[in-house]
Parts: structure tokens; C-alpha cells; sequence
């Protein structure tokens, strides 16, 4: 029972920081465009881990996040230095770093996994994650970079978001850019370092990815986005972490993604003033308004254009609407006292209706002139 | 067996190179990625419904899949909720996930096992032979990817001009009646089926290897694209060939090692492309600077020939002065215009040689 209580709060408390971690620095891969970016720093982590253990022979947390960290670097350093001395596009460059350093990852561990001595057991839990061989000591080290990230973070709030959304305007201001830039992606590449052990090499990228998206349907504040996100990402990868310890042969990293895509699915559909489903509603409504416009217009016109006085005109010869759904727009016009219609399938504008297509003209008039 | 295994991998990685060398020029490369993780899906749950990892109908759901991928990102990004790089990233971790669950889930009625999805089981692969009528054929998985190299090629040869086309110039392909969107399409189902097949035997991460790596070799070696073809095809057979020989001699998985030795020609041809390669960039950009100060001192030569100020301003020790160049890079730029035949020094005095003067004036023509 105790281990079973340790196992779990140990669980939990991984989950939470990576979850935070990963929330707060998706969104700026987010908001820069770069989501794809914690795809390959994650993959050109593995070699980093394999690395360390082989030439080291440890397996302690905090080599082998220290190791990833190198290599991860190293990835995130080549991208932008071959797309700016070579024809080679970012997009060309992100895929071959990604598939290269990952694949000399994989005949490291080839390796390992072949040393007579090696306890190298741990090692594959960083391809899809395992929560449930997470160690205290783990937890330590997540804990301790989470801290120095989060007080980064906190420290330079201000700068890495001007630098976010308008780093001409930072430059202008004489901020630093490009170290600002050098330490945001130094921590993002901390944060996916310390995502690796729960959710794993291949996936990690969704839980940078997933979390900010989500958050930012809900918001256009960045400090309320940054939070929803960590929420998120908490939330997700607890239950992933949790779920995958109870549920036998269900690896962590797909678990956790599931459940992350999950959030996001709802929330582009439904968060408010973004969703689609709000979206939806907007339209019909706006549709509904501009067909109303468009026939008080139609009457209008008519009403010009014949002797005016108490003519009704026919309904079949509307042409803003089709026939189908005409009776509820013209019973809408006429509730609000804009028209009124004859017993014999005729209809004309009030008083009220007129004064309305005027006062919509007097409108537009005033728009144009501006 | 060893020369099984490298007939196996030449074959995927000629299959690959096809697609490949369309997903870097589009600026695609991300996609592999993508539809090479989100197959998995398609083959996991085509295999519940057929039962049989050899039938034709397991490569057609797969392939569906990966057209999938293409059109829920291309869904994600219409909402205009999410942008590019964001839409691709997050449908194929959704889709490889469900995949991963499922297999190790039910991970007795399938037979792929999780580490396989990422490494493939090429080592494997000669062991499972084609047996027609009792004569043994090969390895079926040579068969298999042989077929679907063979499509690639032919679609290749089909649509080149299209493919070349809508690659290049997009609008112009569409104004002149092309379907852009369409061949899009079917370039993404050539790269599905590609990734379909080459799973089994490399998996799911060095399918991208194998695809992007040898077609982005190539684009630094070559301005023609049926060349870059020709190339990415060359280079990625000898990667899979030499990474399986690696491999042996080294004891490590085989996969793995292709795709290291294919980062490495990469490597080789980034630093070394006689066009295009870091080295011989800089070393053009270095002789520029070189040059253009030559072409600075000759028009200044022949500015004041036949002036009364010739003899004041053709002096070596003016230049200093008129052109304020330092004494030892002077002397540098002079020695380099005496070595390519512009000028001649006597005494302290520099003259055009007729070169020189031929040069100058076809300089200050051309504007």
C-alpha cells in the first residue's frame, strides 16, 4: 500500500511538471510559428541519452536530461545555421535533422541493449514514455528545472513577449533579441528534455503543441494563455501518467496525447466568441440580419418605383430570398412593425419600416464619408 | 541473408527517393513526417478489419490514412483557428497514438510489436519468402516495395511534366488548365503508399530518412530535376546499402544506421557541393571581395590614362590616398590583378594591360 502511494503521488507530481512545463513553452513556439520545432528538438534528444549512458554507464536523471539538452541543442543549432548558408529550406533541414539524430539514436541503444553488463532497462521508457518507473529522483530533477525555468520565464516576461510579437519594436527598444531568443529556445528545449521520460521522444511534440493551441481559442491574453495552457497541460498529463500506471501495456506518451488532442478538439469547438460553434451561431444570426436589410431594401425600391400610397406588393416577386424560407423572415419584419401584409399573400412597408431603411441609409452614407 | 536484406533496403530507399525529391523542392518535407507516423493508424485498424498483413487492402487503408492526415491538417488550418505549423503537428500525434495504443493493447493478435513501429524489422524481412507454385521467389517484402517503387516510377514518368510544372510554378499550372490541388493529392498518396510499404522494414521515423535526406543531397548538387531524381535515387540506394554493410560490421540496428549514413552524404554535400556547398560558398563570397577591389583599381587606371595627372595617380603609394586602402591590402589587390593578367607595374607605376583596359570598358557598359 505504501508503495502503491508513492508510485502514485510520484506519478502525479511528474505529470504536473511536465504538464507546466511544456504548457508555458508551447505557447511561444505557438505564437512564433515553430510548433514543429519541439518535434525535432525531441528526437535529436535520443542520441544525447544513449550517449550518456554509453560513454558514462549512469543512468541518474540529471546526466541523462543534461545529455539530452546537448543534443537537443546541437539539433535546434544546426536548423538555422544551414538554412542561412545553404539552398536548403528549414522545412528540408527540420526533417533531416529529426530523422538523422533520431535514427543514431536508435543504433546507439542497438548497442546498449547488446552490453553484456548494462541495466539499460530505463533507457527505452524515453521512446513513448513510462510513467510508472519514475523514480523520487526523477521528480527532483524535473522539479529543480522546472523552477529555474519558470523564475526565467517569470523574470523575463516582458521581453521575451515583445520579442514574441514584434522583435523590430524589441530591437528598437535596444532589447537584446537574439540572446532573448537564445535563452527562450534554451528553455524550450529544457522543457521538452524534461517532457521525455513521461510522454516520450515521439510524441512530445503534441504536448507543446496541443496545450498552447487549445488555450489560445479561449483567449487573446497572453499571460491568461500561458495559464489555461499549463493548465491543460497539467491536467493532460496527469491523467495520462495516472491512466497509463493503472491500465497495463498503455504506454504514457500516446495516453497523454489522447488525452491533450482531446482538449483541443473541444476547444476550438467550443470555446466562446473563437469556437466554431460560436462561429456558427454568429453566421446565422449576421445572415439572418443582412437578409432582413436586404428585403426592407427590396420594398423599398418598390415602394420608389411605383405610385406610392397603400399598394401592397406581391410576396411572390421578392426576389431577395428564396420562396422557401421567405414566411419567416417577412412574419420577423413584420412582429418588429416594419411591414404588414394583406390577407392576399401581399406586403408593404410601415412608416416604422421606412424610417428604418432610412436611418440604415444615413448610416452607410456616414461610413462612406469616412 | 545479408544480400537479401540489401536488395531490401535498395528497393525502399529507391521507392523513397521519388516522392522525396517532390517533398523538398514543395517544401513538403514536413509531411513525410506526418503521413509516415499517421499510416500506423491506417495499418492497425485496416488490420482488425482484413486480418491478413499481406493483403492488398491493409496498403489501400493505410494509404487512405495518410491522405487523411492531409486533409484533417488542411481541415484545422480552414478554421483559420490554428496556422500551419500547428495544424500538422497536431493531427498525426492523435492519429500514431491511437495506433500505439491499439497495438500494444491488443498486442497478441498483432504481430508488430511497439519497438518495431520506430526501428521496422528489416532484419526479419528475408526470412518471409514469395513462394509461387512451389519455386521461391525472394523475399516477398522485395516484391512488395519492388511494386510500389515500380508505380512511383511510372507515375513519375506519367506526370513529369505536370509534377515539374505545378512544382515550379503553381499558378502558371493552374492557369494552363493543370489541377494543382489534384496532383497535390496524388503526390500525397504516392508518398503514403511509399511509407505504407517501407514500414515494415525501416519504420515509421527513418521512412523520413530515407525520403528526405538523399532528395535534399541531391538538391545541393544539381539545378535539373530529372537529374535530382537520378541522384536521390543513387544516393539513397548507396546509403542503404552501405548502412546495412555498417550495420553488420558494427552490430547495431540496421535502420538506424542507414539513416546515420544518409545524414552523412548529406553532411558531405553540404560542406562539399562544388555549387552549392558551405565551403565553396564562402570561398566565392572570399574571391568576390578580391575581385571587385581589382575591378576598383582598373577603372580608377583607366579613368586618368592619358591625363596630366596619370603620372601622380597611377603611383602605387596614391592608392592609399585616392582609394584609402591600407598599404598591405593595396599591395594584395595589385599582386592579385598582376596574377589574372589586368595590370602591370613598372617601377612604382601601374598600367592596364590590354586586358585590363577590355575589361574595364565591358564593366562599365554593362550598366
Amino acid at each position: 500500500m505504501i508503495d502503491f502511494d508513492y508510485t502514485l503521488t510520484t506519478v502525479v507530481l511528474g505529470g504536473a511538471l511536465v504538464g507546466l512545463l511544456s504548457g508555458v513553452f508551447g505557447v511561444y513556439a505557438l505564437l512564433r510559428k515553430q510548433s514543429l520545432l519541439g518535434d525535432t528538438i525531441s528526437h535529436a534528444a535520443l542520441p544525447g541519452i544513449a550517449l550518456v549512458f554509453l560513454l558514462l554507464r549512469v543512468k541518474h536523471p540529471l546526466a541523462l536530461t543534461l545529455g539530452a539538452m546537448a543534443a537537443g541543442w546541437l539539433g535546434t543549432m544546426i536548423m538555422p545555421a544551414v538554412v542561412n548558408r545553404s539552398r536548403i529550406k528549414l522545412d528540408t533541414i527540420i526533417a533531416v535533422v529529426l530523422a538523422v539524430f533520431f535514427g543514431f539514436g536508435l543504433a546507439l541503444l542497438s548497442v546498449i541493449q547488446k552490453l553484456p553488463t548494462a541495466n539499460q532497462a530505463g533507457l527505452t521508457k524515453f521512446l513513448y514514455g513510462n510513467a510508472s518507473t519514475m523514480l523520487r529522483q526523477d521528480v527532483h530533477v524535473m522539479a529543480a528545472f522546472t523552477l529555474i525555468s519558470v523564475c526565467a520565464v517569470l523574470l523575463f516576461w516582458k521581453e521575451f513577449k515583445i520579442a514574441t510579437f514584434d522583435a523590430d519594436y524589441a530591437r528598437s527598444l535596444g532589447l537584446p533579441v537574439r540572446w532573448l531568443d537564445m535563452l527562450l529556445f534554451s528553455l524550450i528545449v529544457v522543457a521538452i528534455t524534461v517532457g521525455l521520460q513521461t510522454v516520450g521522444v515521439v510524441l512530445m511534440s503534441a504536448m507543446l503543441v496541443a496545450p498552447a493551441a487549445a488555450a489560445r481559442q479561449w483567449t487573446n491574453r497572453m499571460e491568461i494563455m500561458a495559464l489555461l495552457s499549463a493548465l491543460f497541460g497539467m491536467g493532460a498529463s496527469i491523467s495520462g501518467a495516472l491512466l497509463s500506471s493503472s491500465i497495463t501495456h498503455l504506454p504514457t506518451g500516446p495516453a497523454t496525447v489522447c488525452i491533450i488532442t482531446l482538449f483541443f478538439l473541444i476547444s476550438i469547438l467550443f470555446a466562446p466568441n473563437r469556437g466554431l460553434l460560436w462561429r456558427w451561431i454568429r453566421r446565422r444570426s449576421h445572415h439572418g440580419e443582412i437578409t432582413q436589410a436586404r428585403l426592407l431594401e427590396e420594398l423599398y425600391w418598390l415602394e420608389q418605383n411605383h405610385e406610392p400610397g397603400s399598394h401592397y406588393h406581391e410576396i411572390r416577386s421578392l426576389q431577395a430570398v428564396n420562396r422557401e424560407r421567405i414566411d419567416r423572415y417577412l412574419d420577423t419584419l413584420t412582429q418588429q412593425g416594419w411591414t404588414e401584409r394583406s390577407g392576399a399573400g401581399g406586403i408593404r412597408l410601415t412608416s416604422a419600416g421606412l424610417k428604418q431603411v432610412k436611418t440604415a441609409h444615413a448610416e452607410m452614407e456616414g461610413k462612406e464619408r469616412l | 541473408m545479408i544480400f537479401d536484406i540489401i536488395l531490401i533496403a535498395c528497393i525502399v530507399a529507391a521507392a523513397c527517393s521519388m516522392p522525396g525529391v517532390f517533398l523538398v523542392l514543395r517544401r513538403l518535407s514536413l509531411q513525410s513526417d506526418a503521413i509516415s507516423h499517421s499510416v500506423l493508424f491506417g495499418i492497425v485498424i485496416s488490420f482488425f478489419l482484413v486480418k491478413n498483413f499481406h493483403s492488398p487492402l491493409l496498403m489501400i487503408g493505410a494509404a487512405a490514412t495518410g491522405v487523411l492526415t492531409v486533409m484533417l491538417s488542411e481541415l484545422l488550418l480552414k478554421t483559420k483557428l490554428v496556422k500551419e505549423d500547428a495544424s500538422i503537428g497536431l493531427v498525426f500525434p492523435a492519429l500514431f497514438s491511437i495506433g500505439v495504443i491499439l497495438i500494444s493493447k491488443y498486442a497478441g493478435d498483432i504481430h508488430l510489436d511497439v519497438d518495431a513501429v520506430l526501428t521496422g524489422e528489416i532484419a526479419l524481412a528475408p526470412f518471409d519468402r514469395f513462394v509461387v507454385g512451389g519455386v521461391d521467389l525472394g523475399p516477398r517484402s522485395a516484391w512488395s516495395m519492388g511494386l510500389i517503387a515500380l508505380i512511383n516510377l511510372l507515375l513519375l514518368l506519367g506526370f513529369f511534366k505536370e509534377l515539374k510544372l505545378s512544382t515550379f510554378d503553381a499558378g502558371l499550372a493552374a492557369s494552363l488548365g493543370f489541377r494543382p490541388h489534384l496532383l497535390h493529392y496524388g503526390l500525397m498518396i504516392m508518398v503514403s503508399i511509399t511509407a505504407v510499404g517501407a514500414f515494415d522494414s525501416v519504420g515509421s521515423i527513418l521512412v523520413v530518412a530515407l525520403m528526405i535526406a538523399p532528395a535534399a543531397t541531391a538538391y545541393l548538387l544539381t539545378d535539373s530535376l530529372a537529374l535530382m531524381i537520378l541522384l536521390s535515387m543513387g544516393i539513397g540506394i548507396t546509403s542503404a546499402a552501405v548502412g546495412v554493410l555498417l550495420a553488420f560490421s558494427l552490430d547495431t540496428s540496421i535502420s538506424g544506421t542507414m539513416a546515420v549514413v544518409c545524414g552523412m552524404f548529406f553532411a558531405i554535400a553540404l560542406f562539399f557541393s562544388p555549387r552549392y556547398g558551405m565551403i565553396s560558398k564562402w570561398l566565392i563570397a572570399r574571391d568576390r571581395k578580391w575581385i571587385f577591389a581589382c575591378y576598383t583599381l582598373c577603372v580608377h587606371l583607366l579613368h586618368h590614362e592619358g591625363t596630366p595627372e596619370e603620372e601622380e595617380e597611377s603611383h602605387v603609394r596614391h592608392l592609399q590616398d585616392d582609394l584609402k586602402w591600407e598599404p598591405k591590402y593595396a599591395q594584395k589587390v595589385v599582386a592579385s590583378g598582376i596574377r589574372n593578367g589586368l595590370l602591370l607595374k613598372t617601377g612604382n607605376h601601374l598600367h592596364l594591360t590590354p586586358l585590363g583596359k577590355e575589361t574595364v570598358r565591358s564593366l562599365m557598359n554593362r550598366g
